[in-house]
């Protein structure tokens, strides 16, 4: 799935598997590889297998089967204080019994880096977050994105060339969590450092990566830039976990090129896009975001009757949820703007969308 | 910050401090209503009776105050021998006028039958007196002037200058002789603070042996109850509630049941000792002494104290996030540097109180080392129940007791300078 070739790669799992119990696998047969420099996102459901990974990335469980390499080397033997790995955990794990400076310099003394380099890089790392006048606090004493700064200063203090962030906003309220995304995004970007990042939220994911990896039941789903991830979803769960989206089940009737022809289950008809459905007669699920939905116009390739079921004004948009093909759940984003259409509630109107947003994808 | 001089006041004009202070004072008064019968009960159960014990360390009436057992009426006794004592010097040798005294109280003390207990005060200090007393009242009656020679043809003993120092300072029912004798130490006839001889200095050896052996015990369950406690915080729930009940097995079975086990197991034709002359590690004349000496009252201990080591130690433990070793060991640190500078200073408050509850309890324990202890084995408890039951000399026993309190305060005093009294986690 790695579109990365072998020879770059800083980071490389080949054909790793991880199991607990020797009865499940937590994570099947998993193959990735990213340049160094990049930043990478491992999204998904909890129990996903992705912080299986970053853990057995970061040495603390071992891998089933497989190699795991880094710049090169397989490291599946060498223990977690030998790897030289930034690590930021979720609960931040700063020392409690030591203030701030010590947890920065307990990396660097471990290292045996004198005193004089110590207290410099310590300074360093705490200009770098903004927390120069913190040294001498103790972890209790900040608040949580204090403390979140204070963690990642401490995983950067050694100048690691990978950093693993294992869902380290996850604590923060929502406001501070999309400034710290920016933050960290930032810091990628200024350092050059490859970062291997866990979230479970995707519009973290999307804001902050290169790429990102999605992962369901043990295995990437689809690895993709942000972009190519939210509009062109590879399947069914990549395209329900990232963003909204419509789905409508239907069987395949016909294909001429890229373009299949569906029916669904009321008998109708709609013209997708070949993604995972291919030939005739399979079944088949069309995913189509909310805002590629037009609403009142008849003059689309797919163009049908819906009824307006409930309307959610929210400020910048409306939400309409709607009967289409027989879903109810069927949700159409209006934009509340100069040329927004007046729907009321129990109103029959037309909507349609072009074939290339209707992505035939595999039946859940 | 503003700088506000004018006095703030509530709604309708009372000053605002005033107004604060009356609302939280009855919340105050509803508080101590609530910690009153505490209050009361600790008062009465444990204030009042260390303060009488304290009390009773430094008072001794038995030489100046006479209660009869059947009326309770107090009589004043030696009286003639008081006044003599107040006119002359410490040292001066008793002359005439002394033994007319002497004389005249042994009297009184016939009539009042009290000879025996003014002889057993005075047989706290020199031992061996108790019968002159008693021999000497049944006679006094029948004694005339001059006295001086009459006592000592009587009894030679009442020459004792040692005598007559004691009786001196048992005269006043205040004296710190008491807490001389406890740390083997005395009067001389002139009256200068003496060691006992070599042979009756047995107090000073008994409190520094309960407090090498507490020190012994403590480290010994803090050696064992650190793997168990963290096991116990690490193991899953499962697991980990079986341990907990193996741990606090021992409470469900008597004391006395676990220490007279431990002499089954470990006498030297026990159980221990079957097995080492079955494997041949030692042979069967060469039986190794395990208790009724110091190893016995260890073992014992220590078996009995653990658990008072492993619960404040796992519930430290268990609120230690196991992402900070993992954090230590991503840092760099090899699993032994995350341990020492990570795991442990976490663990200290609970190192703290385990610690400080086993030692105090180990200072203080009586049963155990009475019963494996032996001559070796037998701690200062044991010595302060002896003066309570057998010797009853309780101003004594007051005095061991205070010492070893004084002890233990100083212990918790150090430990709150070390390491700091509010760091102490006790579960």
């Amino acid at each position: 799935m790695g579109n990365v070739s072998s020879a770059d790669a800083f980071v490389e799992f080949e054909r790793v598997q991880k199991s607990y119990d020797g009865e499940t696998l937590v994570v099947k047969d998993l193959n990735l590889s990213m340049p160094k420099g990049e930043f990478l996102t491992m999204l998904g459901p909890s129990g996903s297998g992705k912080t299986t990974c970053l853990m057995m990335l970061a040495g603390f469980e071992t891998a089933t089967h497989g190699e795991i390499r880094l710049d090169g080397r397989e490291i599946n033997n060498i223990p977690p204080h030998k790897r030289g790995i930034g690590m930021v955990f979720q609960n931040y794990a700063l020392f409690p019994h030591m203030t701030v400076a010590e947890n920065l310099a307990f990396p660097l003394e471990v290292r045996k880096i004198s005193k004089t380099d110590r207290e410099a890089k310590v300074k360093r790392a705490l200009n770098m977050v903004q927390m120069d006048d913190f040294g001498a606090r103790r972890p209790a004493q900040l608040s949580g994105g204090q403390q979140q700064r204070v963690a990642l200063a401490r995983a950067l203090v050694f100048d690691p060339t990978l950093v693993l962030m294992d869902e380290p906003l996850g604590a923060l309220d929502k406001q501070l969590r999309e400034h710290m995304q920016y933050e960290i995004k930032h810091l990628h970007e200024n350092l050059g450092i490859t970062v291997v990042y866990v979230t479970h939220d995707q519009s973290e994911a999307l804001t902050m990566s290169d790429r990102v990896a999605v992962f369901n039941d043990g295995v990437i789903q689809q690895l993709a830039p942000p972009d190519d991830l939210y509009e062109r979803p590879h399947n069914s769960f990549v395209a329900q976990f990232i963003g909204e989206n419509n789905k409508l089940p239907g069987t395949v009737k016909g294909r001429s090129g890229d373009i299949i022809h569906v029916e669904f289950n009321d008998g109708e008809h709609c013209q997708a896009l070949a993604v995972q459905a291919v030939s005739e007669g399979e079944p088949t699920l069309i995913s189509i975001r909310p805002e590629r939905v037009s609403v009142g116009r008849d003059d689309l390739t797919n163009s049908t009757d819906a009824r307006v079921l409930e309307l959610i004004y929210l400020g910048d948009h409306i939400r309409c949820r709607m009967d289409v093909h027989g879903n109810d759940q069927f949700i159409v984003k209006l934009p509340n703007g100069a040329a927004k259409v007046p729907l009321s509630v129990g109103e029959l109107t037309k909507v349609g969308w072009a074939a290339e947003d209707a992505r035939a994808l595999d039946p859940l | 910050m503003q700088a506000d001089t004018t006095l703030l006041t509530t709604a309708d004009g009372q000053p605002l401090k005033a107004a604060l202070k009356s609302a939280a004072s009855k919340a105050k008064r509803r508080a101590f209503y609530l910690v009153a019968p505490l209050l009361a009960f600790v008062l009465i159960t444990f204030i009042f009776p260390i303060g009488q014990m304290l009390h009773q360390s430094v008072y001794n009436p038995d030489f100046t105050i006479h209660e009869d057992k059947g009326t309770k009426i107090q009589t004043p006794i030696m009286v003639n021998l008081q006044v003599w004592f107040r006119e002359t010097e410490i040292g001066t040798v008793p002359d005439e006028a002394a033994f007319a005294a002497l004389v005249s109280d042994l009297i009184q003390l016939r009539e009042l039958r009290g000879q025996g207990e003014v002889g057993t005060r005075i047989n706290y200090d020199v031992p061996g007196t108790r019968s002159l007393f008693t021999k000497s009242a049944r006679r006094a009656a029948k004694l005339e002037a001059p006295f001086k020679e009459a006592v000592l043809d009587l009894d030679e003993d009442w020459a004792d200058p040692e005598l007559w120092q004691a009786m001196r300072t048992a005269a006043s029912p205040y004296t710190m002789n008491f807490y001389l004798a406890a740390l083997d130490m005395r009067r001389s006839e002139t009256g200068e603070i003496v060691a006992v001889a070599e042979n009756r200095q047995i107090r000073v050896k008994l409190f520094s042996r309960t407090l090498t052996l507490s020190i012994i015990i403590t480290l010994t369950c803090f050696l064992l109850a650190f793997p168990i406690a963290h096991l116990l915080a690490t193991l899953p729930l499962r697991y980990s509630n079986l341990l907990m009940i193996l741990v606090l097995l021992p409470f469900w079975t008597s004391l006395l049941v676990r220490t007279t086990s431990w002499i089954v197991l470990l006498q030297s034709q026990g159980v221990l000792n079957d097995i080492l002359v079955s494997l041949g590690i030692v042979g069967a004349n060469g039986r190794v002494q395990l208790i009724y000496n110091e190893i016995g009252t260890v073992i014992a201990m220590t078996h009995i104290l653990l658990p008072f080591m492993v619960l404040p130690l796992f519930s430290v433990m268990r609120t230690i996030n196991p992402s900070y070793v993992r954090a230590a060991r991503s840092l760099g640190a090899t699993s032994w540097t995350a341990f020492r500078r990570i795991y442990l200073p976490q663990c200290v408050p609970g190192i703290g109180a385990g610690a400080l509850l086993v030692f105090i309890l180990a200072v203080g324990y009586y049963i155990t080392p009475a019963l494996v202890g032996g001559a070796k084995g037998t701690l200062i408890s044991n010595e302060i129940a002896f003066h309570m039951t057998d010797s009853l000399n309780w101003s004594l026993a007051a005095a061991l007791a205070a010492l070893l309190l004084a002890g233990v305060l100083a212990l918790y005093w150090l430990y709150d300078r070390l390491v700091g009294i509010d760091n102490l986690k006790l579960g």
